[in-house]
Formats: structure tokens, C-alpha cells, sequence
């Protein structure tokens, strides 16, 4: 009996451990000494590097023909010189499709041509990045974004999601698109799509991610209840975890909506929704017609970034290292749309400086 | 002598850890010994140092005042006395005087020849605090990582705290300290209707006994678990509430970093049906 209790106890406390995270950790404040606004991570999670790949060559610095005056049908990179377009050319290659080279987008018979469907979205996707660096600097800064921000060496990057099937009609197996426990929703309960409800770019379907209520008590004029609250805290575990953080690197749990009491990433992250929702809506959604089945998800719609998308769990993506500065051709005039301003009462407050990490 | 008639003789001499005879004395109703000479010093000095610290601070509103520990640039050192000393010297007045006042209870326990039930109940108390504001701030490092002295803002640093882990009802050892709470306060207040029913007979019947007690448990639940065990079964409620709340919050953070409805993936992981 003893020696049965002995087995089990130790069985027991060896499957606790082997639960548990046991490596260093490693802290950060991000909040005023007291308010519990710290990030905790294992070491090695917090100490890992991205890859970030060298240029093909040195930068092209030289005047000459611009690309528009010696290439054929060059759309968006026509402005830099033709010594910059090539460069630019073998870089994106080396950065989306490094084993296919540069057919995978280009006939080489005619690399003029856009027979192939890849050069179409590539051309969006210049134009997409293009708009990143000039019109989002709230949000990315001077540190700008290139293709290999999402792409790493992958024609498809690792992080993107379409919308969902129609759940199952009736109540047997019905989850009503919950209790799933899926990374998309940090493996809780929460709604598995909230990144459909919020982020598609389409002002018309895009559901406010704000849930205010106007009282305490509900009556007709105050009808919203908690189970609003459910997709958009599933929406913001999505972004904790792309980012590899918790809620306090934004907001002090105190209330979560005022400004005053928020850090100053919470205004970044702001923009970063915006852009996520211009970028899916301006860039990646008219692309429908463009690709082909398989790279779209189960209701036809082609891949869509998300927070994970670009960060891979990093609050800066690849923690920041200005890879952009080295390719000049990312960051002229965009021919698309430039972003549309996001609406003036929403705009958020400056946030108190006060809350930066000492 | 003892207070009421019925009562057996307390002030009985003997029975202390420290001191001998010196300290073995009461004052009026209450024994003192060498313990709570220290409760009373070390009580008095970290009330005073409350006060203190909150005079330096920028508010008299008793429900915002709030002694923080120091910012996580000082680790495990001293921070000054406005950065967070303030917090440490007090940490350690708190947790001397509780101390104390546990090896009070024991000195008095031995004196009436009880066990030590009562100090080893205020002893989980006094561990879980002890988990808070020593044993997981030196597991990350920094005394940065203690709850902050005051009303509200305690409240939002259980908050935040819990926010780091997106999700802090999917805690498993929060699951039990919380279950266990509840049952502490579902048996106390089935206990204690019990208790008021049966010496609250209606006018001109007598006291029920505890035969009646058993027997309207039986009715209800189909099991009694009697007058001397009901006061077993909760203490072991709440001394598993203190306990397990202490687990909770040590392995938040020194042994688990990710959301915690992540952790439940071992169980989804499994290699029965993964």
C-alpha cells in the first residue's frame, strides 16, 4: 500500500512538472512599480533572434535610366533606377520564392508579361508595402516593413486566415464557433473567427471592435451584453499572443478603455488593427479573381494577414532591426489608394508617458 | 480564574516557547507572552511606517493610498525608502507580527493542552502571503513582483497580474482555490443554519439535539457528517483555499509564462488521441 501511495505520489508530481515552464525567465516592467503591469517570459523565448537576411549585394547608390524607361510594362518600381529595380528584383526573390528564383512569378521568355498569377500579386503586394512605409508610420514607424517581414523565405507566409465555413445547421455538434480550442483564440472558449468579425477591411461587414456599454442596467437603449465582449477578447488574445505579450503591455487592467491610464503601444496597436483592415481590404481581397483555388480559403477568399502575420510573436517584428532603410524602392509613392484616415472621434488620446518602462 | 462560571481554568502557567516565566502574564482578559510582545512591537512599528509612507504620498483618501513595492531595476536588493523601501521594511514588520501572533496561538494552545489547529489555520493564511510577497518575487528576481499596500490599487494588481496570463480562470490550481473558497463558505453557511434551527425551537418546544442535526442531514443529502466533523471539514476547506491559492500564483510566472488556457493543451495533446 505504502510503495503504491509512493509510485503515485511521484507519478503524479512528475506529470505536474512536466506542465510546467521550468527554464529562467526573463521580466519586464511595463507599468507604473505596483499596478502588476509586468511581461514574463522564459528566457529563451524572449532571447530568440529572427533571422534577418543580408542584401543579394551592395546597395546600387548611382544615377541612371529609370526602370519605366528600360523594362516593359513595370507598374509601381517604374520611379527607381534600373540598377535599384534589379536589386530590388533579386532581393524579393531571395526573400518569397529563393528556390523557385525569379519564375515563380516571371515567364522568362518574357518577364514583361503577366500570364503568370504570382506577378499580378506581387505588383499588389509592392504596392501594399509601398503604402506601409509611406502612410502607416504610426504604426511601423521609421522601421518600415519588406516582403520578407511576413514572408521568411516562403512564397505563403507562415501566419494568415480566411473566413470560416458556415457553422453546422441544428444542435448536435453545433459550436456555434466556439469552445474550440484553437490558437486563434489562445485555446480558450472564446469565438475561433473573431479575426473574420473585425479585420476583413470591409467597412460593411468589419464589426466595431469598441464594446462601451452605455449603463450599468439594460433597457432599450443599452442593449449590449457581455457576449459581445467574447469575439473581441478572443481578437485581443490573437494579438497578445502574435506579439508575444499579455494584455498589461497595453492597457492597465484597471479599465481597459480609458487612454489616460494606457501605455503608449496601445496607440500603435491601434493604427496596426487599421492597417491589418487596409491591408486585407485594399490589397489582399480585390486579389479574389487573381488566385487560384489553393491559395484561398473555404468560402473562395484568398489568405488574409493578421497581427501574427508580420510579428511571429514579437512585439517588433525580428525586434525591430531596420531591415527596410537598405531597399529605397520600398518606400515610394504607392499607385493604390493611399490609407484612408481613420475617423476623427476615434482617434486615440496621447497616452500618458508617465507608464513607459523605467 | 476564569471569565464566565461555566468556563474551565484558562490562565494556567507554563506552556510557553521563549521566555519562561518573564512574558508569561495577561493583560485583562488577553495572555501576552514573548510573542506578542513581538506582535504588538512589530505591528505597531509597520502601522506606524504605513502611515509614514502614506504622509509622503500624494493622497490622504483611504481607499488610494498605496505603499508599492520598488520598480524591477532593483531586484532582490534594498530600494530607498520612497521607491519601494517603505514596502520592504513594512513586508517584513507584517510578516513578523503574523508570525508572532501564530507562536502566540501555539504558547496558548499548549497552555489549555489543545492541538494545533488554530495556529496551523492562520499559518496557510500567513503562507500564502508569505508566497506573495517572498517566495514568488525571489523566484523572478525582484521584490518589483509583491502586491502594492492599499485598497484599490491591490485590487487592479490582481487584475493586471492575472491579465498577464490572458485568461487567469483557466489557472488549474485557481479552479481549486476558488472551488474551495466557495465550499468553505457553502459549509459554513449550511453549518450555521443548522446550528440557528436547532437552538431557535419554535416558542414552547425544546433545544434540538444533535440526533436532530444528523437526521436532517440525512433527509436532505442522505449523510451527516456530525457536530465535531463538520468543524474537520472546514477547516480542511479553507485550509486548502489558502493552500492552493498560494500554487496558484507561484506557478504564475515562475513555472508557467504563456496564457493559461494554453496549458491546457497537454491535455489535448495527449498521445491517446492526438
Amino acid at each position: 500500500m505504502k510503495r503504491t501511495l509512493a509510485i503515485a505520489a511521484m507519478a503524479t508530481a512528475a506529470l505536474t512538472l512536466a506542465g510546467c515552464e521550468l527554464g529562467p525567465k526573463q521580466s519586464v516592467q511595463n507599468g507604473h512599480r505596483g499596478t502588476g503591469m509586468d511581461t514574463i517570459k522564459l528566457k529563451k523565448v524572449a532571447m530568440a533572434k529572427d533571422d534577418v537576411p543580408a542584401p543579394p549585394y551592395d546597395m546600387p547608390t548611382g544615377d541612371g535610366p529609370k526602370a519605366a524607361t528600360v523594362y516593359q510594362n513595370v507598374q509601381v518600381l517604374g520611379d527607381v533606377t534600373e540598377e535599384q529595380f534589379t536589386y530590388t528584383m533579386a532581393a524579393i526573390t531571395n526573400w518569397i520564392a529563393p528556390e523557385q528564383g525569379c519564375n515563380y512569378c516571371h515567364n522568362p521568355e518574357n518577364m514583361a508579361s503577366d500570364e503568370i498569377y504570382t506577378k499580378v500579386v506581387a505588383r499588389k503586394m509592392l504596392q501594399m508595402t509601398r503604402n506601409i512605409n509611406t502612410n502607416w508610420n504610426k504604426h511601423v514607424g521609421t522601421t518600415g516593413v519588406t516582403c520578407w517581414t511576413c514572408h521568411r523565405g516562403q512564397a505563403v507566409p507562415a501566419n494568415y486566415w480566411a473566413l470560416p465555413e458556415p457553422g453546422k445547421k441544428g444542435v448536435i455538434g453545433n459550436l456555434h464557433g466556439q469552445n474550440s480550442p484553437v490558437a486563434a483564440s489562445a485555446y480558450s472558449s472564446l469565438p475561433t473567427a473573431s479575426l473574420a468579425m473585425y479585420l476583413t477591411g470591409d467597412p460593411k461587414t468589419d464589426k466595431s471592435i469598441r464594446v462601451v456599454s452605455k449603463g450599468i442596467h439594460p433597457s432599450s437603449a443599452n442593449t449590449l451584453t457581455t457576449m459581445q465582449t467574447e469575439p473581441q477578447y478572443a481578437l485581443m488574445m490573437h494579438l497578445s499572443t502574435s506579439l508575444g505579450v499579455n494584455c498589461t503591455f497595453c492597457h492597465n487592467a484597471q479599465a481597459f478603455q480609458p487612454w489616460n491610464i494606457s501605455t503608449p503601444q496601445r496607440a500603435t496597436a491601434w493604427y496596426g488593427l487599421r492597417m491589418v483592415r487596409d491591408v486585407n481590404g485594399q490589397y489582399i481581397s480585390p486579389l479574389a479573381d487573381t488566385f487560384p483555388a489553393h491559395r484561398k480559403g473555404p468560402m473562395g477568399d484568398p489568405f488574409k494577414v493578421s497581427c501574427a502575420t508580420c510579428h511571429q510573436g514579437k512585439n517588433k517584428p525580428m525586434d525591430g532591426y531596420k531591415m527596410a532603410k537598405d531597399y529605397p524602392a520600398l518606400w515610394g509613392s504607392p499607385v493604390a489608394v493611399p490609407a484612408a484616415a481613420p475617423a476623427a472621434p476615434e482617434q486615440p488620446a496621447a497616452p500618458a508617458v508617465t507608464t513607459a518602462t523605467h | 480564574m476564569a471569565l464566565l462560571s461555566f468556563e474551565r481554568k484558562y490562565r494556567v502557567r507554563g506552556g510557553t516557547l521563549i521566555g519562561g516565566d518573564l512574558f508569561d502574564f495577561w493583560v485583562g482578559p488577553f495572555y501576552v507572552g514573548f510573542f506578542g510582545v513581538v506582535t504588538a512591537i512589530f505591528a505597531s512599528l509597520g502601522t506606524a511606517l504605513i502611515f509614514y509612507a502614506a504622509s509622503q504620498g500624494p493622497t490622504w483618501n483611504p481607499w488610494l493610498i498605496s505603499i508599492e513595492p520598488p520598480d524591477l531595476k532593483y531586484g532582490l536588493g534594498l530600494a530607498p525608502l520612497a521607491k519601494g523601501g517603505f514596502w520592504q521594511v513594512i513586508t517584513v514588520c507584517a510578516l513578523v507580527s503574523f508570525v508572532s501572533w501564530a507562536l502566540r496561538e501555539v504558547e496558548i494552545c499548549r497552555k489549555l493542552g489543545m492541538g494545533y489547529h488554530v495556529p496551523a489555520a492562520f499559518g496557510m493564511a500567513i503562507f500564502a502571503y508569505f508566497t506573495l510577497v517572498v517566495i514568488r518575487p525571489v523566484l523572478l528576481g525582484g521584490w518589483h513582483f509583491g502586491f502594492p499596500y492599499g485598497i484599490f490599487s491591490h485590487l487592479d494588481w490582481v487584475s493586471n497580474t492575472g491579465y498577464q496570463y490572458l485568461h487567469f480562470h483557466y489557472n488549474p490550481a485557481h479552479m481549486l482555490a476558488v472551488s474551495f473558497f466557495f465550499t468553505t463558505a457553502l459549509a459554513l453557511a449550511l453549518h450555521g443554519a443548522l446550528v440557528l434551527s436547532a437552538v431557535n425551537p419554535p416558542e414552547g418546544t425544546e433545544v434540538k439535539s444533535p440526533e436532530y442535526e444528523d437526521t436532517f442531514f440525512r433527509d436532505l443529502i442522505g449523510y451527516s457528517v456530525g457536530t465535531l466533523g463538520i468543524h474537520r471539514v472546514g477547516l480542511l476547506l479553507a485550509m486548502n483555499a489558502g493552500f492552493w491559492s498560494a500554487v496558484c500564483i507561484v506557478i504564475s510566472g515562475p513555472l508557467w509564462t504563456k496564457g493559461w488556457p494554453e496549458w491546457w493543451t497537454w491535455w489535448l495533446n495527449l498521445p491517446i488521441w492526438s
